[in-house]
């Protein structure tokens, strides 16, 4: 579904990742670990396209990145939900349009009750004609999780999704992401909460990447 | 694109593409204004270009249908040589009418350089001979030659070397005018593309959370093309109104019979001013959606 080939990414002159080869099969369940400036939210990009390659190959869905036109890439992403670390919302539009705009810019329309139960089952209900500037972090936060899925997207990726959570919202959201996968949906999420991997694990065969030294490993045993 | 891509990408109401973009402040309001202020200025250039081309087609054709004789006769041969030159004229096919100018015409003919008391009787001062051709004209070569044997002191003068400048000046006068058009279009062009720049330099981050959920191109550029051209169709059927009201409030020139008689518009001529709003609606089209996609390029 993924799948990079001896991948590398260097900006300004400095290698942010190297050598990096792996394949995302569909239906895995990946966490992807590291600390900070390590490059987690450099490899997502490479993903969903936002970034390309200085070397090596990208294959998403089967083509190979630089290979896509620009609608071709609008198209790809649209079987891809991504939730930003920075939620990405426009701030002019309420919560409900913003979470239906994967939808709105394919031309497509929800049901009015299938975004409600959506918004309510991240605890937005009351929030859906609020702004984004007034909604607190990680209510922010759950709005990006919602629109990230409300396309039922082929592939979730997500950057630090519950850095502005409580344990009981991120436990939700895993629960989520975790039903997600059950029904086929690959998951990569980037974190570097380890509670949060610990307990996806007890439900979940989650294999956890660690960036280290501009390289991708399969972490070992402690995690 | 066809005409039809464009219409359907302006009366399509696709609500939400236009709603993503946020409604914008001073861009609006100087694409709208940018719009008028060039239209207004091109219903003027309209009406001089339509006027001008007009007056000069009149006097072309006025002088085209005159000619003149000229008969330089040693003054006790003038008369006759004038009576024999009319005679000449009224067998001649295609003269409608001739007459010799009478002593007062040509004394005020000259008046402008010579002044009022002018004693035309002891100046050796030719005769004139004004003639009008009929609709199908007359054989200038053979007049000529009929002339240099029964008039030898006549000379036809066919207004030839007054015409062809006055001809050069109508046309030159028509190329100002669809070049100052042309102008006034490029000029609103630019401005609207420059307006349009801005907007998208403002909503940069619009446009990447667009693309990021999966926008094509197309989708991005409808929100800023179908906004820039309804707003610079607004502003230029303004700018239309207002400068045919301008036009039509002139006053009156008919007193000086000049030049100003004729500037405005003619009969179906109104017509043509209605023309720009729409033109200035396609300019905006093409200049926002040029911009709106060379943007577009520049991300990821």
């Amino acid at each position: 579904m993924i799948a990079f080939d001896n991948v590398a990414y260097s900006y300004g002159g400095a290698e942010l990742l190297s050598e990096v080869s792996l394949r995302l099969t569909p239906g895995s369940f990946h966490f992807l670990t590291g600390p900070s400036g390590a490059g987690k939210s450099t490899f997502l990009k490479l993903c969903y396209a936002e970034l390309l390659p200085t070397a090596g190959q990208v294959t998403i869905f089967d083509r190979e990145v630089r290979s896509l036109d620009r609608d071709e890439v609008a198209r790809m992403r649209r079987r891809v939900g991504v939730v930003h670390q920075d939620c990405q919302f426009l701030d002019h539009l309420p919560i409900a349009a913003n979470v239906t705009l994967p939808l709105a810019v394919s031309g497509r329309d929800t049901g009015a009750q299938d975004l409600a139960d959506l918004l309510g089952w991240v605890g937005l209900g009351h929030l859906a004609d609020a702004l984004p500037p007034s909604l607190s972090g990680g209510e922010r936060q759950r709005a990006a999780v919602a629109r990230a899925v409300i396309t039922s997207p082929d592939i979730v990726l997500a950057d630090e999704p519950t850095g502005n959570l409580d344990w009981e919202m991120s436990l939700r959201l895993l629960t989520l992401l975790v039903e997600l996968n059950r029904m086929g949906k690959t998951i990569l999420i980037a974190t570097h909460d380890l509670n949060l991997i610990r307990t996806a694990k007890q439900q979940v065969a989650a294999r956890v990447l660690r960036i280290k030294d501009r390289r991708i490993q399969l972490a070992g045993a402690d995690l | 694109m066809t005409f039809r891509d464009i219409l359907a990408d302006l009366t399509t109401p696709d609500r939400h593409a236009a709603r993503v973009v946020p409604p914008s402040g001073h861009t609006a309001w100087l694409t709208s204004f940018t719009a008028g202020a060039m239209t207004f200025l091109a219903v003027f250039a309209l009406a001089l270009s339509l006027a001008s081309g007009r007056l000069a087609d009149r006097w072309s054709e006025a002088l085209a249908r005159t000619a003149t004789i000229r008969i330089s006769a040693p003054a006790d041969q003038q008369a006759a040589q004038t009576q024999a030159v009319l005679d000449l004229l009224a067998t001649t096919p295609g003269i409608a009418s001739a007459r010799a100018l009478t002593d007062e015409e040509q004394r005020a003919l000259l008046e402008p350089w010579f002044g009022p008391d002018l004693p035309l009787d002891s100046l050796p001062v030719p005769r004139l001979v004004e003639l009008t051709e009929t609709g199908d004209g007359y054989d200038g070569e053979g007049l000529r030659q009929r002339l240099a044997a029964e008039a030898p002191g006549a000379l036809l003068d066919d207004h030839t070397r007054w015409r062809q400048p006055l001809a050069t000046a109508a046309s030159r006068l028509r190329l100002l005018g669809t070049v100052s058009l042309l102008l006034i279009l490029a000029a609103m062009a630019a401005m609207i593309t420059l307006a349009a720049n801005a907007a998208l330099a403002a909503n940069a981050q619009v446009i990447r959370v667009l693309r990021l959920v999966g926008a094509r191109d197309v989708y991005i550029a409808r929100a800023f093309v179908r906004r820039f051209t309804l707003r610079a169709l607004g502003g230029a059927a303004a700018g239309t109104v207002a400068g045919m009201l301008g036009i039509l409030l002139l006053p009156s020139a008919d007193a000086a019979g000049g030049f100003l008689t004729g500037l405005g518009f003619q009969g179906a001529g109104w017509l043509l001013p209605l023309l720009l709003p729409p033109l200035a609606a396609l300019v905006a089209f093409f200049a926002t959606r040029l911009a709106a996609f060379r943007k577009l390029n520049e991300l990821t």
